[in-house]
This record gives C-alpha cells, structure tokens and sequence, in this order.
C-alpha cells in the first residue's frame, strides 16, 4: 500500500542540470478589471514543473488554468509573483489547432524551426524528422483542411516540439476530439514525453485524462484559482484509461472536484 | 506498484464513469488492464485506420464539366441580349443613327482594327490603369497596415478612409486639373484617389478578421514585430485584403475612363475613354457603343484573367471554397 496523495512538493531530481525546476511558479497571482472592481483569477499559485515531468493542472471552468498557463507561456504578466523558465519560451499547444491554414503541414513546422533560427538546408529534414516523431510521414505537403481532427493535433504537437523547448504546455488539446481519437493521443503523448524528456504542464478538466497521463495531478479551486489539492501518481507507463488504478484514483480525485464546485454553490 | 487502496475502489470499479465523466473509456474496459500499453503496432494501425476515415475525400471535376457549367449559362445570357438588340434595331425603336445593329457596332470594331489603332487604344488605357493600380496597391497597403496596427491612426482616418470610397472619384477630376493641368499627372492621381481607399480598406478589414488565435499561435513560436507581419499578419488578412485588391482595380478602372472621358489633349495619347469622347463628338452611336463595349470587355477579362484566379487560388488552398 503507497500513499497517492501528497501535498509536498517532489524532490527536485537532481539530475545535474543548471536548474532543478523547468518552470517555477512562485506565488503567483492574478487579477483583470480596474482597481477596486478587481476580479481574482488567480490567488497565490506556486508549483515547480522537475526537468522532465509530467504534471496535470485540473479545475472546473473558470478556475484560470487557462489563465495560469497563458501566464507561463509569456502571453500575460502576472499581477503579483513571479514566473521562471530557464529553458527559454516555453511551446504551447492549445485546444483548437491553430495551425495556419495558408501553408502546408510541413510548412507550419519548418515555420517554427526558422522562427527558432534554424539554418534554411536544415529546415526540410528536420520537419520531416518530427512528422515522423508524431507518425504522419506522408503528410507534409498535405493541406490543414485536408487531415483530420487527430491529424491536425498530430501536427500541432510537431509543431510545438519544432521550438525544441525544454518545457511543453498544453491548454486542452485534446478537448474537441472523438474519444478513441483522444485515446490514440494519450499514446501518443506518453510516448513522445517519455522518448524527448520533455518536462510537460498540461491543463484539463478531465480527470481521468489527468491521471492517465501525469506524474503529478495539481487540483486548482475555482474563483479565485488556488492549489486545493495535489497527487503524486505512481501508476506505471504505459497506462491505459480503463485501468483499474487509474479508475481509482479518478474516483478519488473527482470526489475532491465536486466538493471544491459545491462550496462554490453555497454563498 | 498499484496505487491506490480506497474504500471506494470496490463500489465504483469499472463502472467509475460516476465520477470520471469520461463515457467512451469505460466500454472498452475488460481485461486489457491486465497488460496495459499494447504493442505499438496496434496504436500505429488505429491511427491509420483513424485518418483514413476521417481525412477530408478531395476530389476535382473534369475540366470539360467545369467549362459546360461555368461557361455555358454566361454565353448563353449574352446571345440572348444581343438577339434583343437586333429585334430593338429590327423593328426600329429607334432611328437606326440613335441606336444602331451589333452587326454596325461590330464593324465599326473591324474598322479601327484594320486601321491598327484599336489595340492601341486599349494598350493605352490598360497600360495607364495597370500603373495607377500598382501605384495604388504600393500605397494603400502601406496606409492600410499602419490604419489597421496603429490605434491612433486608426481613429483618426480611419473614418475618413471608408467614407472616401463612397465619393465617386469623377468629382475629384475637377480638382485635380485644377491642380496638374491636362496631363497625365491628373489621370493618375485620380486613379490614385480612387483605388486607394478601396485597397487600404480591404487590408484593415482583412486584419480584422484574422483569428485570434492565429496571433496567439504566431507569438508563442517567436513571430514578434516584424517577422509577425510578414510570417502571420498578412497571409492570415489574405482573402480580405484580396477581396480589396479586386475592387481597387474595378475602381482604378472606373476612375481612369472618368480622368480619360474629361481630360482630353491631343499630347496624351488616345485612350479608351478620348475614344468614347470622340465618338460622342462626331455623333457616332456605333463607336460610342463600341467603346463601351471595350471598357466593359477589359474590366471583365482583367477581373477573370487574373482576380479570379488568384482568389480561387487562396480560398482553395485553405479549405474555405466550397464546391457547389
């Protein structure tokens, strides 16, 4: 019998790197409207993403883990606190693709590769390289409209790992997809997380989504977002969504979800 | 090392639905727990089997379908306006010097043809309007990025902009001989004035119905200042600012055969517009009509020869032209 829940945060693992974190939210806050009708988003929000971790952001609607990530990506300053990435700009993947319709999908990865100054001769291999990484060889001359909502996901992650940052967040991309679609990328994720060393931060309102992929389930309240609650999940890779652990465990964490939605109904 | 040992574990089991809210997983549950992760050649095949279903089917009609569908009703149409005007002539509506045959129009057509001065007449007129409009496109996309990007500007002309393409360009034509005398100088600046609102507009516009997301995608992979315009901003404003390309040149054209029509000197050189003149002076119905007909035939087969074709392009490849 282990113990799942865990409120410490992990020992960094000292892996010999610069920086025992891959990104450092210290007591962050954050707040929109003008002083005095100020609407609290988020309150105080500290977590530190280890070089190579996995760790799930998870709320109910209007928790601001949008607003979090937005935050950690460099799109949006924070009221109070501070943010750190030592690798540089995070990638960011989002719900909808947002790949740009006016080139192809290779084209859209060899974008990111020159934004990050990557020599032009070097450009085609190594988007071809990632399409491969997320198994869509054959697409690179393909037209967004043309491959499909599982494709199109594919794509945007090759695009994200085209930055070859050190740090991944992901804003519910798998939200608008068919389950089994959703559960191919699942796969997908885990195993190119597992083969890149990536440190990722992904956000979802799924539960068992979270404990499918994460080492770490962080449980934000809503309004103004706070850290509820926190998991450490020691079920072994590769998982699958109907597991019995993992079912469990959701179990577990979703009672925890409908108490911090409840409170909110009680004023 | 399983995880987890809650009291709730054996009430909720596969049927955890009650809490997870993920309804798909569940189905498939069963004994695959037992070995989770199956080889990845079962996940490369799902996958496979997954695009294939759901990839969009591109298919293109024949080209001699395409012709018989899109040519055939436009042919058709004018046939039946030209036999309308015979029966007019025919039976005399009015004298046949106030409204003469196509036949009369048509050879009026092969008389300054075989004197080999009709292509040089168009030559002229294109030749001005192409200018005017590249002048104008050089300009108007400059003012338009800087009306759509710049929040000052933006109130302060951008009004003024919109409002300028309501004011036919003809009443500028007094102005600006006024200003340039009779001379080329006056022919293009109001073609200038003409087009250039229309493009400028078109591009603010485009810009401003550019996805939000698009700018955000474009800011996380480092597409800032500069590379932002050129790598996002302005292919995302594309099928806009096209669509303000277009009615720049039908204005450029317009407001060239007003300039034309009214600024008449024997140095300019003849165009479409001196042409349609000098058939109004020398009481010509059938020249004047053949004019007409040369200005409406240039406008058309610029805007199909290469407007057309280009937006056809642009709205194709991104998915947005639907077959019907």
């Amino acid at each position: 019998m282990t113990t799942t829940t865990l409120t410490e945060q992990p020992a960094a693992a000292d892996t010999g790197t610069a920086a025992p974190y891959a990104v450092r939210i210290d007591h962050v806050s954050k707040a929109f409207g003008r002083p005095g009708a100020q609407q609290h988003v988020l309150d105080d929000i500290s977590i530190d993403v280890a070089p190579g971790e996995f760790v799930c952001l998870l709320g109910a609607s209007g928790c601001g883990k949008s607003t979090l990530l937005n935050l950690v990506a460099g799109l949006d300053a924070p009221s109070a606190g501070g943010i750190e990435t030592p690798g540089g700009r995070p990638a960011l993947m989002f719900q909808e693709h947002a790949l740009f319709p006016w080139l192809t999908a290779g084209r859209n990865i060899e974008l990111a590769l020159r934004l990050r100054g990557l020599p032009r001769a070097e450009r085609r291999t190594e988007a071809e390289r990632l399409l491969e990484l997320v198994r869509l060889s054959g697409a690179y001359g393909k037209r967004v409209h043309e491959l499909s909502g599982g494709m199109r996901q594919r794509v945007a992650m090759a695009r994200a790992l085209a930055q070859d940052s050190r740090l991944l967040l992901m804003d519910e991309p798998f939200a608008a997809l068919d389950a089994i679609t959703r559960d191919v990328l699942h796969d997908e994720l885990t195993r190119i997380w597992r083969e890149t060393g990536l440190s990722v931060l992904f956000v979802t309102h799924n539960v068992r989504e979270a404990v499918r992929l994460a080492e770490r389930v962080v449980l934000l309240s809503s309004r103004p977002g706070r850290i509820a609650h926190e998991w450490r999940v020691d079920i072994p890779q590769p998982r699958r969504i109907e597991d019995a652990a993992v079912a469990d465990l959701s179990v577990e964490i979703t009672e925890q979800l409908r108490g911090e939605i409840r409170r909110h109904g009680q004023h | 090392m399983a995880s987890t040992e809650t009291e709730a574990q054996s009430a909720t089991g596969s049927g955890g639905a009650t809490g997870a809210g993920e309804s798909a997983a569940t189905a498939a549950a069963g004994p695959a727990g037992a070995a989770p992760g199956g080889p990845s050649g079962d996940l490369a095949g799902l996958e496979a089997g997954l695009d294939a279903l759901d990839a969009a089917v591109a298919d293109r009609q024949p080209w001699l379908r395409t012709v018989a569908t899109k040519a055939f009703p436009p042919l058709i149409a004018v046939v039946i306006v030209l036999g309308l005007w015979q029966l007019a002539y025919h039976f005399a509506l009015k004298p046949h010097y106030l409204l003469p045959s196509p036949v009369d129009v048509g050879r009026s057509l092969q008389e300054k043809w075989l004197e080999g001065t009709l292509l040089s007449f168009v030559w002229t007129s294109v030749s001005r309007g192409a200018l005017g409009f590249l002048a104008s496109v050089a300009i108007g996309t400059a003012l338009g990025l800087v009306v759509a990007q710049v929040k000052v500007v933006r109130a302060a002309i951008g009004p003024i902009l919109s409002g300028l393409q309501s004011l036919p360009s003809v009443a500028w034509v007094p102005a600006a001989i006024i200003w340039f005398g009779l001379s080329d100088a006056t022919i293009y600046a109001v073609v200038l004035l003409g087009a250039v609102p229309s493009i400028a507009n078109g591009l603010v516009s485009g810009v401003d119905q550019i996805s939000p997301l698009y700018l955000r995608a474009g800011r996380t992979l480092g597409a800032t200042g500069l590379a932002g315009v050129r790598h996002v901003l302005l292919p995302a404003a594309l099928p806009g600012y096209l669509a303000g390309l277009k009615q720049g040149w039908a204005f450029s054209w317009r407001s060239l055969m007003a300039a034309e029509l009214i600024v008449n000197a024997p140095d300019l050189g003849t165009g479409l517009g001196q042409l349609l003149e000098q058939g109004r002076e020398l009481q010509d119905m059938s020249w004047v009509l053949a004019a007409i007909l040369l200005i409406l035939i240039v406008g058309i087969g610029i805007e199909l020869l290469i407007f057309a074709p280009m937006e056809r392009h642009v709205l194709r490849s991104r998915g947005l032209l639907m077959k019907g």
